[in-house]
């Protein structure tokens, strides 16, 4: 890990797109094909720009959802009511279109498969798109680390990756789900906001040290890293990503 | 510093950017029109009680003076509507505040101070000369848009100072200082201009 | 805590683009409570420029005001950072 320190200058890098992928009401995953992308980690980002014709430019950070070894990378946007970005990226971007982004950035917020298990992954919302691409590093690496993902979406058609969260269930890896708003018919499942109790259900026990990742918006962030340290896991080993606006 | 990439930026097709760009002679260079009102803070929003808020006037000057919010409220107020400038390149044209002039606040004050330093909940500082919020060119509010000023946007009261960038208006602003020698604050000794003028693009130290 | 308080992951691109190493992961003490925090642990907020604060006494640490060619890097509070070489 300390080889990935010394990176050097960030340059723009032009990103075509390939694929534009609904996943959720208002959530796509773009595919972007990026001569020059150097590979990156399970958890990094990229910051995206955009430029008008007139010069103006708009800046976002968007985590990477794909695995570190594909040779293209996706990015999973939620479309925002009021944002500037989001609503191009999902409405508007189309096979061909171009944009810039530099990256891969970020070395805190990551895992790697070497690193193992057990893991508990914690998502809010999109905070599960970082948290997706290390599932499937881990995936892709034939790793057998045990695995918890504490999914907290607002209702079954909001969840993104469902399918493929699926699909990935067993084989260490337990995928619980929480549905805070709306629940089907014959949901026998968590149905309201991550709290301790179900932190404490969901496991794995702090005495098993697991890597923690939590991401999702500032509060979701903050009141599950509150309670997971309350819970006992020690505060070095609970790394968080807010997820909020990024424009610069 | 060379720049790391000789290609000039990539225009991606069909984006615009949530803004009105039309020029305007009440737009500063290098500005750009916005509807929204971003919400920008160097650190958490303050939620002082009102019972506990005042407001002072203090540093060099033959007396002190504080007032209590209501004493405060109790000042004539002004209705004013002005456009705003922020240093991050978006101007609002056309903002409604309500709030106590500063002439008002330092009526009958003596002082031989040149300089002012507006001082926050939250440690926040900004400076500005005396001539810069006197004579009707700056206020205390208290109301935005005909709705009490918002925790977000500086409420309970906040310097308003429209003739220079934005930053030079603090949010949750508790006071002045009067003071014979400058004093750069919190963003002036870390890269923002001294003074701030955005008709001549001041947002730089050195600029 | 605000809601639209993020994190020193927030700012990696723009970190990396001014130290130009990978800094989420380096070590700062804070100036103030002297606790030791990886950079992307510690609180950031957009205010005119970025200020990342110390996430247990809120103190400033870092400041960072750029334009296209320029980067202004203030350490208001901020008694050691580590960086691995």
């Amino acid at each position: 890990m300390a080889r990935a320190a010394v990176l050097g200058r960030l340059t723009w890098l032009v990103a075509e797109v390939v694929d534009v992928v609904p996943e959720t009401d208002g959530v796509k995953t773009i595919v972007f094909d990026v001569p020059g992308w150097p590979g990156h980690r399970a958890g990094q980002h990229v910051d995206v720009r955009l430029t008008a014709e007139d010069g103006y430019q708009a800046q976002r950070s968007y985590s990477i959802a794909s695995a570190p070894d594909a040779s293209r990378i996706e990015l999973t946007v939620e479309r925002l009511d009021d944002g500037e970005v989001s609503p191009y990226l999902t409405e508007e971007l189309r096979e061909g279109d171009q944009i810039e982004l530099r990256g891969p950035v970020g070395g805190y917020f990551v895992w790697e498969p070497s690193q193992g298990g057990p893991l508990l992954l914690v998502a809010g919302g999109s905070g599960v798109v970082p948290l997706m691409a290390m599932l499937r590093a881990r995936e892709t690496a034939g790793s057998d680390a045990e695995t918890r993902l504490l999914l907290s979406s607002r209702g079954w058609d909001d969840v993104i990756y469902r399918g493929e969260l699926e699909r990935l269930d067993g084989d260490g890896l337990t995928v619980v789900h929480t549905l805070t708003r709306t629940q089907p018919q014959s949901w026998t499942g968590y149905a309201r906001r991550v709290d301790a109790e179900m932190l404490a259900e969901v496991g794995p026990d702090p005495t098993e040290r697991p890597f923690v990742y939590v991401c999702g918006p500032t509060p979701f962030v903050e009141a599950v890293a509150e309670a997971l340290v309350r819970l006992g896991h020690a505060p070095q080993n609970v790394k968080t990503e807010r997820f909020g606006p990024t424009g610069g | 510093m060379p720049s790391p990439s000789d290609r000039p930026p990539l225009v991606s097709r069909g984006f615009r950017g949530r803004r009105d760009n039309s020029p305007s002679d009440r737009v500063p260079p290098g500005q750009y029109v916005t509807e929204d009102f971003p919400v920008l803070s160097a650190g958490p929003t303050p939620h002082t009680p009102l019972e506990q808020w005042d407001f002072s006037i203090v540093g060099e000057v033959d007396e002190l003076r504080s007032w209590t919010w209501e004493e405060f409220r109790a000042l004539p107020s002004e209705d004013v509507t002005v456009d705003i400038h922020c240093v991050t390149k978006w101007s609002k044209l056309d903002t409604v505040w309500q709030g106590v002039s500063v002439d008002t606040l330092l009526d009958g004050v003596e002082t031989a101070a040149e300089y002012v330093v507006q001082f926050c909940d939250g440690g926040y500082t900004t400076n500005v000369p005396l001539e810069d919020v006197t004579g009707g060119k700056a206020w205390v509010a208290f109301a935005y848009g005909g709705e009490p000023l918002e925790p977000e946007h500086g409420g309970p009261a906040r310097m308003l100072v429209p003739h220079l960038y934005f930053w030079k208006s603090a949010k949750w602003v508790r006071g002045l200082r009067l003071e014979s020698t400058d004093e750069p604050g919190f963003w002036e000794v870390n890269g923002y201009h001294n003074y701030g003028d955005p008709w001549r693009e001041q947002r730089y130290w050195g600029d | 805590m605000d809601a639209l308080m993020l994190d020193g992951n927030a700012i990696a691109g723009l970190l990396q683009e001014v130290f130009a190493v990978e800094m989420t992961t380096a070590l700062g003490t804070c100036g103030g409570c002297g606790a030791t925090n990886a950079v992307g642990a510690t609180h950031v907020y957009r205010g005119a420029g970025i200020v990342m604060r110390c996430p247990h006494c809120k103190n400033a640490l870092v400041t960072i005001v750029k334009d296209e060619t320029r980067a202004w890097i203030g350490f208001p509070g901020v008694r050691t950072l580590q960086v691995t070489v």
